[in-house]
Parts: structure tokens; C-alpha cells; sequence
């Protein structure tokens, strides 16, 4: 009768106020993870899984501050992983070791850039870097304004250019890749944070030339036009593909994404260590499903070797790189 | 009849003539203005409903966060946006009113009171990412709340304070001047005459502030993410209601106020921005429920007014 009383009473509460699972008690253990928005949905993803394996024991909560905003509450050893959609900067690497945050970099996805035109574009069929460079370097503003500037046989068409906000990671990678400086382009173009208006801006608009993350072309693809990018090691013209970004023939438009874990956490906590060898263990299945290619079998292993002996620090000197193979990056030393 | 007054007659018809044409004017506008802002609002809501009428379900209501579109579900994100509403009004509300009514009824009329009058009017305008990074930087780091409902609830609580306190001006501006003479003609003191007859005279207005600043606050994604509001969070807080006698609970109540929170908003903005066409539908389906939460809301508080409002006899 009386544990009749109490479901009875749980589910009531649950109806009213949703808040019927406080009828089992908690005190369980809580994996925090904030950063990037664009590695959000692996994440996700993993941390679904996770829960589900660990049926409630552990909870993961994911957080999308930003890469930025994510590595400042990680150096305040607030979070216990980060999300980074490019490697650690050097001011964050001084925040965290000035807080005694020590962290192991991990490599989990990789994302390609799409540089895509309207449907009704009937010319391009390859563009090498330095023609994107043309078009996008800050001193192309206000100068480049027709198809025939880039390429005399173009037609002679207003150049509409749309593309990634310049406060997003795409943007910031997009600019290492093509112009060779991060953070530096021509501001005339239409800009916004959301790649979806930016699909929107490419499929309606004939003379359109734009760029955003692999994953909204994908989706995307009955309404626009993927250019091929001319490789710089090859020099033959490579789609946008999971094939082709996984084969490194995709160059210079794919970039790895990261987790960064904090070393402290790693070592402590059992629960982390545990879903962080989940997240890796898991990667290849899990980031296709959401719209990322995979990395190599190898590099997983590489990480998980990395996991394994704690190694801290960042393969990186503090920047993007562009046009190196992602298993000669996780093979390096890290520094810190 | 001289012919001077027949003139004058006729001059006055056609004034009338022609003010009743302004009337008919001014309504017609009026009617096409009502109009445009129904058919606005009609729209956004229809275009909700075709995008969205479909994840609608109850599965959609109790289901945690998924990468599959037609797993995923607005649970915590629901009851995450009632918390922190719920510290958001009482936060606003008990801090709002009474400055209001300070401010109306006791402060002298000086230019600091003027300076307060107006950076209060101003601060209706500040852009709700500013109360994020205070919030941030108050509440989270210096007093230590942390990314916590009760961070949540006083920061839109802050955000929702000058609508508060301006409609409480206003509401107690509107009460008669011979309403307070005659109370004191009576004997009342100052603060009886506040009690009994300033606040429940103008409780109408205020609730129509409150519901103002609320309906404005529960669509608010920036300054919660700033001060750390989650987008996966597959758990609840803790229910302060417990099944057990006195049914609740202050020490549930203590670990409700400090758990980690997300709210509807914050799921839309993450589904709107994911390249998936499912996932743009669940967005739309969360932002049926969110109408459907103001509504709620609103309702409510016009219940109320309607029952304050028939108490008042003049």
C-alpha cells in the first residue's frame, strides 16, 4: 500500500513538475564537457552512448560555450573536457599552465570545408588555392567583383561571395587555408554564423560562391554545386567527399577536430578515463552518423596509445597547420 | 435669418463632415494595422505548426537530447525553462515591486531620484548579453553560484527588473491622488495606506508587467549560455517535492537551486544550426512548446488580474 503511495506520488510529481526521477536518489558521478559548437554533436553522440552503456551511473553534461569560451572555463579547470574545433592557442596554453591545468590532445573527426556554387553555375569545375586567394585576401575588397577577374574565360558576372561569420573556428580555418593568415580576409562578402542561411544564400543565387562546413553541403547536395578543390601536392582537382577528406587528397580545405582532456581529471577520475577510451573506441562508428569523417584506424590508435601513457601537451606550437597529414601530427612529441 | 449665420451653419457641417471622415479614416487604419500584426503572427505560428506539428508527440516531451532527430526530445529542456522562470519572476517580482513602489510613493522628487529614473528606463535597452557576462561574473564566479539554476533565475530575473519596476510606477501613478487623502483622512498611516490601497489597486498593472518582461525572458538563449547553461544534459534537478511527510524538502530544494540546467531555447538554437532537415523540425516542435509555455504563463496571470481588478471598487 504504502509503495503504492510513493509511485503513485512520483508520478504525479513527474506529470506536474517533470521532475520525477529525484524519486531515486543521486549521487552520481558528473563528466563536464563545454566548447566548440561544431564538435558539439559528436559529443553528443558519445555521451549518449556512454549513458546508455553505463546505464545512468555516470552523467555527461555538454556545453557550447565556443572553442574560445570553452578553453577559458577548462584552464579554470572547470570542465573536465573541451571541445576545440582547432588546436589550443598560445594565450590559452599560458592560462592553463598559469592555473596548473595540464591536458592531453586528442584528435577525434575531421571536417572538410566546401567552397560550393549555385546549381544554374555552369563554368567552374576546379579552383586552385591561389584563385581563392585571389577572391578572398583582404586586398581583393572592393577590387574583385567579377567571375572574369578570377578566370578571363568566366563570364563576365557580379562574384556574390558568402561564407562563415568571422567569429567562428570555419572562418578562422578557411583564412589559415587559403588567404595564409588566420583571422584575415576581405569583409565585403555576406557573412553569417549560421550555415544554413549560407546554403539558403548559394542555392537561390546564380553568381553565388560560397564556403561552409562539409556537413551542410552533404545534406545539402540536390541544391548546390560542390567545387573541386586543385590539390598543392598532386595538382589534380579533388570533390569534396568522406573519401577523399579521409585520404588527405582533400587539401587544404579538411581540418582535424579535438577534445582536450584534462590531465588531473584523467588521472582521478575513473569515470573519465573511461569515457574518454569510450570516445575514441566509438569515434569511428559514431562521428559518420552525424555528419564528420572519421579519422584513420591508426590515428584512434595513436590516440589511444597517447590516453594510455598521459602524455600532456599539444602537438601544435600554438596555431593552425595546414597541409600536414594527421598521422604525422598525432605521431609528434607534444609540447606544453 | 442672416445670411452671415447660414454661412457659419454651413462651415460647421463641414467640419463635422469632416472629422467624422477623419474618424473613418483613423479606424480603417487601425482595422489594416490590427490586421498586418494578426496576419505577422499568424504566419510565424503556421509555419511552426507545418514545420513542426509532426515531432509533436508525448515521446517528444519526456526524452532527453539525442544525435537522432526522431529520438531526441525536449525533457530537460522544458523543465529546465519552468526553474529557472519560476526564480526568474520571483527574483524580478520581489526585488521590482517594492522599488517601484520606494520610488513612486516615498523618494523625494530630486535629481538623484531623476538619475535613477532614468538609467532604470535605460536599462530596458541594454542588450541581454550584457546581463550574461555580469551575471557571469557575479554570480558564477564571485558569490560562487555557478552555472546553476539559481544563476539562471537571477540573471533573467535582472534581465526582466526595469520592465518590473517601470510598470509598477506606472501602475501606482494611475491611482487617484483622493484615493491617498482619503485613506490618511482616516488615520492611516503611510505604509497602511500602501498596503491597502496602492497595492492592490495597481496589482493589475504590475502583473501586466510581469507577464511583459516573462514572456520576453523565456525566449532568452544568450545570456544563459553565457553564464554556462548546458545544451546535453540527460538527468533532472531534484524535486524539492518529496513523497514523504512534510512533502518537501529544503535540502532538495538547496540541490535544485545549484544543478546544472538547459533551457527550450537554447535547444532550438542548436537544433536551428545543424545541417539535418529533422533536426530544424524538432527545433520548430520546441518552439510550439515554448508558445504553448507563454501561453500558459500568460493565461495565468490574467486569471489573476482579472481576479485583483474585480476587487477593486471606486
Amino acid at each position: 500500500m504504502h509503495n503504492k503511495m510513493v509511485l503513485s506520488f512520483c508520478l504525479v510529481t513527474t506529470l506536474l513538475l517533470g521532475a520525477g526521477y529525484a524519486c531515486n536518489s543521486s549521487a552520481q558521478e558528473t563528466i563536464k564537457v563545454d566548447g566548440s559548437s561544431t564538435v558539439y554533436p559528436i559529443t553528443e553522440a558519445v555521451a549518449e552512448e556512454f549513458q546508455n552503456a553505463k546505464r545512468g551511473k555516470v552523467r555527461v553534461t555538454v556545453g557550447i560555450s565556443g572553442t574560445g569560451g570553452g578553453f577559458k572555463k577548462f584552464c579554470r579547470g572547470e570542465t573536465d573536457i573541451s571541445n576545440a574545433s582547432r588546436p589550443i592557442r598560445k594565450i590559452e596554453m599560458e592560462a592553463c599552465s598559469q592555473n596548473g591545468i595540464r591536458y592531453i590532445e586528442l584528435p577525434v573527426a575531421f571536417d572538410g570545408l566546401s567552397v560550393v556554387v549555385n546549381l544554374q553555375n555552369s563554368w567552374v569545375d576546379c579552383m586552385s588555392v591561389e584563385e581563392l586567394k585571389k577572391i578572398w585576401e583582404p586586398e581583393a575588397q572592393g577590387k574583385i567583383k567579377k567571375w572574369n577577374q578570377v578566370r578571363p574565360q568566366w563570364p563576365d558576372a557580379d562574384l556574390k561571395l558568402c561564407g562563415a561569420g568571422v567569429d567562428s573556428g570555419t572562418y578562422d580555418y578557411f583564412t589559415e587555408a587559403i588567404v595564409g593568415k588566420e583571422h584575415s580576409s576581405r569583409g565585403d562578402y555576406t557573412a553569417s554564423e549560421d550555415d544554413n542561411v549560407l546554403v539558403q544564400f548559394a542555392a537561390n543565387e546564380k553568381n553565388a560562391l560560397c564556403f561552409f562546413g562539409f556537413a551542410y553541403y552533404e545534406e545539402n547536395k540536390d541544391k548546390l554545386k560542390a567545387v573541386p578543390i586543385k590539390s598543392p601536392v598532386d595538382g589534380n582537382c579533388y570533390l569534396p567527399s568522406a573519401e577523399n577528406v579521409e585520404n588527405g587528397k582533400y587539401q587544404p580545405l579538411s581540418r582535424p577536430l579535438f577534445i582536450y582532456v584534462n590531465a588531473e581529471s584523467l588521472a582521478k577520475k575513473p569515470e573519465v578515463r573511461e569515457f574518454v577510451e569510450f570516445y575514441i573506441n566509438n569515434a569511428k562508428e559514431l562521428v559518420p552518423q552525424v555528419g564528420y569523417i572519421a579519422l584513420p584506424e591508426k590515428v584512434y590508435r595513436l590516440a589511444l596509445e597517447r590516453v594510455k601513457a598521459g602524455k600532456t601537451g599539444t602537438v601544435f606550437a600554438g596555431g593552425s597547420e595546414v597541409g600536414v597529414s594527421i598521422e604525422e601530427i598525432v605521431k609528434r612529441e607534444t609540447t606544453e | 435669418m442672416s445670411k452671415g449665420s447660414v454661412e457659419a451653419q454651413q462651415h460647421l457641417l463641414y467640419r463635422i463632415k469632416k472629422l467624422r471622415f477623419m474618424d473613418t479614416v483613423f479606424e480603417a487604419l487601425g482595422i489594416i494595422a490590427v490586421f498586418l500584426v494578426m496576419t505577422f503572427i499568424f504566419a510565424i505560428i503556421l509555419d511552426l505548426f507545418m514545420d513542426g506539428l509532426r515531432r509533436l508527440s508525448l515521446g517528444f516531451l519526456t526524452s532527453y537530447p539525442s544525435r537522432f532527430p526522431e529520438k531526441a526530445g525536449i525533457l530537460s529542456a522544458w523543465v529546465g525553462t519552468i526553474y529557472v522562470m519560476a526564480g526568474a519572476v520571483f527574483w524580478s517580482v520581489i526585488l521590482g515591486v517594492p522599488a517601484g513602489i520606494y520610488l513612486e510613493e516615498y523618494a523625494r522628487k530630486n535629481w538623484l531620484t531623476s538619475i535613477i529614473e532614468i538609467n532604470i528606463n535605460n536599462l530596458a535597452a541594454v542588450p541581454s548579453i550584457i546581463y550574461g557576462l555580469l551575471a557571469l561574473g557575479i554570480f558564477v564566479y564571485r558569490l560562487g553560484f555557478g552555472e546553476s539554476i539559481l544563476t539562471g533565475g537571477l540573471t533573467l530575473g535582472f534581465l526582466m527588473l526595469p520592465v518590473i519596476v517601470v510598470a509598477t510606477r506606472e501602475s501606482i501613478k494611475r491611482i487617484p491622488q483622493s484615493i491617498r487623502e482619503a485613506a490618511y483622512s482616516m488615520g492611516a498611516t503611510k505604509w497602511e495606506t500602501v498596503r491597502d490601497h496602492v497595492i492592490p489597486y495597481s496589482a493589475g498593472g504590475i502583473l501586466t508587467g510581469v507577464i511583459i518582461a516573462a514572456s520576453r525572458a523565456i525566449g532568452e538563449t544568450a545570456p544563459l549560455i553565457t553564464i554556462g547553461a548546458l545544451t546535453f544534459i540527460a538527468f533532472l534537478p531534484p524535486s524539492p517535492i518529496k513523497a514523504d511527510f512534510p512533502f518537501v524538502s529544503w535540502d532538495s530544494f538547496v540541490e535544485m537551486l545549484k544543478s546544472p540546467f538547459t533551457v527550450i531555447p537554447i535547444q532550438m538554437f542548436n537544433w536551428i544550426s545543424r545541417p539535418q532537415k529533422e533536426f530544424h523540425e524538432n527545433a520548430a516542435a520546441a518552439g510550439l512548446v515554448l508558445i504553448a509555455l507563454t501561453l500558459v504563463m500568460n493565461s495565468l496571470a490574467l486569471f489573476l488580474r482579472y481576479k485583483v481588478r474585480r476587487r477593486v471598487k471606486w
